[in-house]
């Protein structure tokens, strides 16, 4: 009965007229964004971020939900009718949705594929809202060595995620720490690293690097390449799902629903991993795997599903342990720390009605995408025919004015291009950004909870090992980098990801 | 010596120097002990250890045994562009307004492109400067200056 009480709380806050309206325009303009191909989620909210740091913080973290929620949906229109994933998460759908658009099933693809994800976040709302609970009551049975440790698995988990080289993906997780080191050291109050420049006092913003990494340094990339578009020509129609496409897809929407709510929750996991799991889980276990890349729907409706559900059930980790699993979360967990809310257990005790507010909001804004964005997808359409030489300049505009209201001054805008310039570097040396983002997110967290810990120690090292939960983490983590080491496994991994 | 992997030498030889300056940096601060940490003792073990893991990459990309990979291509024309247009929006923010800097940042930053052309990219920076005008000063009631800063002080 709880579990009710507190949902009505947060419908209670979600549904206020004023928050439904951020919940839409943060689902809206998350659309519109990540409908742009080549733009997944991570970078509308880099780019967005600065436009909700007027709003009060549950109205902004329900915008920023919207947002993401928003951009997922953009990013699986993108790829049906344009074949161009908005992110990796959409890379699956890509294979069928697109042959479906190419057979005049364009309409029924985007259908399954809102339908799919609204049912999938239905149920991940619900398994959101039973675990959180009982999870952060959890946590706080945590010290500072378990902690640490939490975050040693969270970013190894994050590093099995990364496509390209283990070790660069560790590399950049420690250089990500590095980063996160720069400014001010909370303990002492010396300044670290700052060159001298009073700016940096407060560290590197958070706004600058996600935007500099993602946003400026992808419109680069894409000017680099001269790509052509398989743009659908014609006219949408045909919305309304047979009664075949129904029985045929329903159950795997469940299937996808479960395994990315399951997959969703692990570190490291999140909407990329769970789709491709999806997907091949549905190829494996259908009765015609050959017809998977021939435009079956299945193909579009498990992954999509297990992609919403997981994008759900990763608020589990950072909301009730204050450890983002993934870079998307990472973002969200920085906007929240910009409108001073610490991610951790304690938001649940200390702000429920932000935290079931925020719950029942992604909820709300799963219904208002499934209502609005099919009937505006013609809309979308359009806004995709627009070319990328009259885009990337908006782009890049937004970008620089939403740096300098982040705190008034051009110094961001500045490091920003800086930031850009290390994407670029980065992109060309085959480094992902991603595990940096998570590094400098955890940085400060895991340097305090080391001082921490091995000041209740008195300088033991062993405290990590000797305490039963630290030290399961820490096991965890082994484990993940054993497996992935392991050739056979490191194969199947690498082909995995070239699936798409 | 033959190279055979350029982008893991190069990342390779990044981390060094990346490690290696956070290191330098890091012994310019109190150190402390395990148990009172100063501020540069956690900097400087991960600069140590993005060191190491640099060298490991590095010493890995000599050796030809796995298939070679090809050294990275730079288009440097977007990049340089792209970057310059930014930053000089953020040096003519303020002396010039900001409906001088978004003609110059949309016009500047079009040219990075293959079809480039004037015409449309002045006309694109028209539209865009009324959208600003509309949605960032007007609707969000954003603090910037608009005008530059001469004529700002004598309307």
């Amino acid at each position: 009965m709880e579990l009710l009480s507190n949902l009505a709380l947060g419908f209670q806050t979600a549904v206020s007229p004023l928050n439904l309206l951020y919940c839409l325009v943060g689902a809206l303009i998350g659309t519109l964004i990540g409908v742009l191909p080549g733009i997944g989620p991570v970078q509308t909210i880099a780019i967005l971020l600065p436009t909700t740091f007027a709003l009060p913080p549950v109205s902004a973290l329900i915008m920023l939900a919207g947002i993401y929620y928003g951009a997922q949906y953009g990013g699986s229109t993108t790829s049906i009718l344009v074949n161009v994933p908005g992110e990796a998460s959409a890379v699956v759908t890509c294979i069928d949705g697109h042959q479906m658009a190419r057979q005049g099933r364009a309409g029924a693809a985007l259908s399954i594929a809102a339908l799919g994800s609204f049912a999938a976040g239905t149920f991940a709302t619900f398994v959101l809202a039973v675990l959180a609970v009982p999870l952060s009551e959890f946590a706080f049975k945590f010290g500072p060595a378990e902690y640490f440790s939490l975050m040693v698995f969270g970013l190894i988990g994050s590093v099995v995620l990364a496509s390209g080289s283990m070790l660069k993906a560790v590399g950049m997780i420690v250089l990500g720490l590095l980063l996160g080191m720069i400014g001010t050291d909370v303990t002492s109050g010396a300044h670290r690293f700052t060159f001298g420049i009073p700016e940096l006092a407060d560290g590197i913003g958070f706004v600058s690097l996600a935007m500099g990494l993602f946003g400026i340094c992808d419109i680069i990339n894409s000017l680099e390449k001269r790509e052509t578009r398989d743009i659908l020509k014609g006219r949408l129609t045909g919305f309304w799902l047979s009664r075949s496409d129904i029985r045929a897809s329903a159950p795997a929407v469940l299937r996808g629903t479960l395994c990315g709510s399951l997959l969703g929750i692990l570190p490291g996991g999140g909407a990329i991993l769970s789709s491709f799991t999806a997907y091949m889980l549905e190829k494996k276990s259908s009765r015609s795997p050959e017809s998977f890349g021939q435009g079956n729907i299945c193909g579009v409706a498990a992954p999509e599903s297990a992609n919403n559900a997981a994008a759900q059930t990763s608020f589990i980790p950072l909301l009730t342990l204050g450890i983002p699993p993934n870079v998307v979360l990472a973002m969200m967990a920085g906007a929240m720390m910009i409108h001073g809310i610490q991610p951790g257990p304690r938001v649940i005790a200390s702000n429920p009605e932000l935290f079931w507010g925020v719950i029942v909001s992604m909820w709300v804004g799963n219904l208002i995408l499934v209502l609005l964005n099919l009937p505006l997808v013609g809309l979308w359409v359009r806004l995709l025919s627009v070319p990328f030489r009259l885009l990337y300049p908006a782009i890049l505009l937004f970008c620089c004015i939403g740096l300098y209201s982040v705190n008034n001054n051009t110094f961001d805008i500045g490091l920003t291009a800086l930031c850009g310039l290390l994407g670029y570097v980065f992109h060309k040396l085959e480094c992902e950004p991603a595990p940096l983002i998570l590094g400098f997110i955890l940085g400060p967290m895991m340097e305090e909870n080391l001082r921490r810990g091995m000041l209740l120690s008195r300088g033991d090292p062993a405290v990590f090992f000797t305490r039963p939960l630290s030290l399961a983490f820490l096991l965890m983590a082994a484990v993940l980098l054993i497996l992935v080491a392991l050739p056979s496994i490191r194969r199947s991994r690498e082909s995995a990801f070239k699936e798409g | 010596m033959r190279i055979s992997h350029p982008k893991d030498f190069l990342t390779g030889a990044m981390f060094i120097l990346s490690g290696g300056a956070a290191m330098a940096m890091s012994a310019g601060l109190t150190i402390g002990s395990a148990a009172r940490m100063g501020p540069g003792y956690f900097p400087f073990a991960l600069g140590a250890f993005l060191a190491a893991l640099g060298a490991i990459l590095l010493l890995r990309s000599l050796i030809a045994a796995r298939k070679a990979q090809a050294w990275p291509v730079l288009h440097l024309k977007p990049l340089a562009i792209v970057l310059l247009s930014v930053v000089l929006f953020s040096q003519g923010l303020r002396p010039l307004g900001l409906v001088a800097s978004t003609v110059g940042l949309v016009v500047l930053a079009s040219t990075a492109s293959h079809e480039f052309r004037w015409k449309e990219a002045f006309l694109n920076a028209v539209v865009l400067v009324v959208v600003v005008l509309a949605v960032f000063v007007y609707f969000l009631e954003f603090q910037i200056p608009v005008w530059p800063q001469l004529a700002s002080g004598r309307i």
